[in-house]
């Protein structure tokens, strides 16, 4: 950090040098310039609180979409029970407020010349890059999945397109039909969302097509907020729905997509409509900056967020590993913004303090029975580690009016922290 | 929030040059003040603006005794609650004070 500081420091006395000089004119060049490469949860909002902490730093953020689709409640849209229009966002607000927007995709960073370069020809220079890229699908990890194969077997697990198409093959099922799940080994985006995901599936079946079979092939044995998934299961789906863990050959080992069916160790499943949620990584620009370590993602400083591999690159949300904080929206949210307050402090040659973050993660079981996980986070022996005693699910044993609560909050939540990000 | 210097580090040109990188870098408006731990993440789902139609209420501006109280007693359990008693459980007393305190500053 020091050496970096004092890199700096050389950099800054030669500009300062011409600016006695040349006067005001090389002044404005010599502002912080900060890329935020990314424009979801994490990243649209890192570039906006950077832009606020200090007016003088030149925060440029490039992102591939003109509009963001969000994947939370993305699951709702899937069941039926939300209009896609409803997940996206534009980026207009942002720009209207200073960051310089770039629709274009990173190819290459440089980390020794401290650069950037973007698919359509340009390059820019940065004195601090933040990679907030989210996931990658591991293509060819799960044999027989591949892009083509997502096509007949979608992920869902970048809204947008995939949503759709999952969507309209659950409408297109006749009643009777066999839904499958297989959901990855740890850790993926999103820890309780196959699960969320399942029981809305669910909630549709049993509401319009009460002959079918939704089964949940499993790589895991536990998930997350798993006693009260199972409860609500047996609760509200309990003739509709299996889930296979892993001891009992819950493991999809591969897919055959022209006949839509997974294999495991144990058995073959035919399926009429299959959601393959595959294994993940860092989205590839990540290993293209040489951030990503060799299980594809992307270690971190728990109180910078900055990079372990390369100086000057903060990872923040779904890529990075973040210890104990699972890969949610709500994490990517409070990590941006404890980067981007860390990363002025260091652009200010100032060290930044130790942060607390926190998350809370909703999931509907069915549209008014929503449950939580939340936790509190604290970096500690050089990774981000739960406060004891703070964190946990919501109560096993609560009346359905909490339930209801929960579900109303979930919404709410989805409100907020898209209006924070994007509003 | 500014910069004050390292004494250790203040002789020969680093004392020089250091001052000069002061005015690169934080020329233009000066920023709002950092966030105590934590504070930042509240707005996850307490909305900052109200134009955002929401059950849970923006914490903004409010009095910070108020807020401190207010965490003490999800804390205890002597407030119902359904996340927030787990999440006050992982703030100390000195550490809400001062997350109420930024909080009370916003606006």
């Amino acid at each position: 950090m020091i050496r970096t500081t004092r890199r700096t420091f050389l950099k800054g006395g030669a500009a300062a040098a011409s600016v006695a000089l040349l006067a005001a004119p090389a002044l404005a060049q010599a502002k912080a310039r900060i890329i935020v490469l990314g424009g979801g949860f994490a990243g649209a909002i890192c570039a906006r609180e950077l832009h606020r902490a200090d007016l003088s730093f030149e925060v440029t953020l490039v992102e591939a979409n003109p509009t963001f689709t969000a994947c939370p409640f993305s699951n709702a849209v899937i069941a039926g029970l939300r209009d896609i229009a409803m997940q996206r966002f534009g980026y207009d607000v942002i720009r209207a407020e200073g960051v310089t927007i770039v629709q274009d995709r990173a190819t290459a960073v440089d980390p020794q010349e401290r650069r950037v370069s973007l698919r359509g020809g340009a390059g820019f220079g940065y004195d601090r890059l933040v990679l907030a890229p989210g996931i990658d699908i591991r293509w060819g990890a799960l044999p027989g999945y591949d892009e083509a194969a997502a096509a007949s077997m979608p992920h869902a697990w970048k809204a947008g397109d995939q949503t759709l198409l999952l969507r309209r093959q659950l409408d297109a099922m006749a009643d009777g039909g066999t839904v499958v799940i297989s959901a990855p080994a740890n850790p993926f985006r999103c820890p309780p969302g196959p699960y969320e995901r399942a029981s809305l599936i669910a909630f549709y079946l049993k509401k319009t097509k009460p002959r079918s079979k939704l089964i949940v092939l499993d790589a895991k044995d536990t998930f997350s907020k798993q006693r009260l998934f199972q409860a609500a299961w047996q609760q509200l789906y309990p003739e509709l729905m299996e889930w296979v863990p892993l001891s009992n050959g819950g493991k999809v080992t591969s897919v055959d997509a022209k006949t839509r069916t997974l294999v495991t160790d144990f058995a073959t499943y035919k399926a009429d409509v299959a959601n393959v949620i595959p294994p993940q990584r860092a989205g590839s620009i990540a290993e293209v900056a040489g951030v990503a370590d060799p299980t594809g993602w992307c270690p971190i400083d728990p109180v910078t967020f900055e990079s372990r591999l390369r100086p000057n690159i903060h990872v923040i949300g779904d890529a990075a590993i973040a210890g104990a904080m699972p890969k949610s929206a709500f994490a990517a949210n409070a990590q941006a913004k404890v980067c981007a307050f860390a990363v002025t402090a260091l652009l200010r040659g100032e060290a930044p303090s130790p942060p607390k973050l926190v998350n809370t993660c909703y999931s509907l079981v069915a549209p008014d029975y929503g449950i939580s996980i939340a936790g509190v986070y604290h970096p500690t022996g050089g990774q981000l580690a739960d406060v004891e005693g703070a964190g946990g699910v919501s109560p096993a044993d609560a009346p359905p009016d909490f339930r209801a609560l929960e579900a109303g909050y979930a919404e709410a939540w989805f409100r907020t922290i898209t209006a924070e990000t994007f509003a | 929030m500014r910069e004050r210097g390292d004494p250790a580090r203040r002789d020969g040109w680093v004392r020089v040059l250091r001052p000069v990188v002061l005015t690169i870098f934080t020329v233009g408006a000066a920023g709002a003040a950092e966030p105590p731990p934590g504070a930042s993440s509240c707005s996850g789902c307490h909305p900052v603006s109200t134009k955002v139609e929401a059950p849970v209420p923006t914490i903004r501006g409010r009095d910070p005794a108020k807020i401190v109280a207010a965490m003490q007693a999800f804390r205890s359990g002597e407030r119902s609650s359904t996340v927030m008693g787990r999440i006050a459980k992982g703030f100390s007393d000195d550490e809400t004070r001062a997350i109420a305190a930024w909080l009370a500053a916003q606006h």
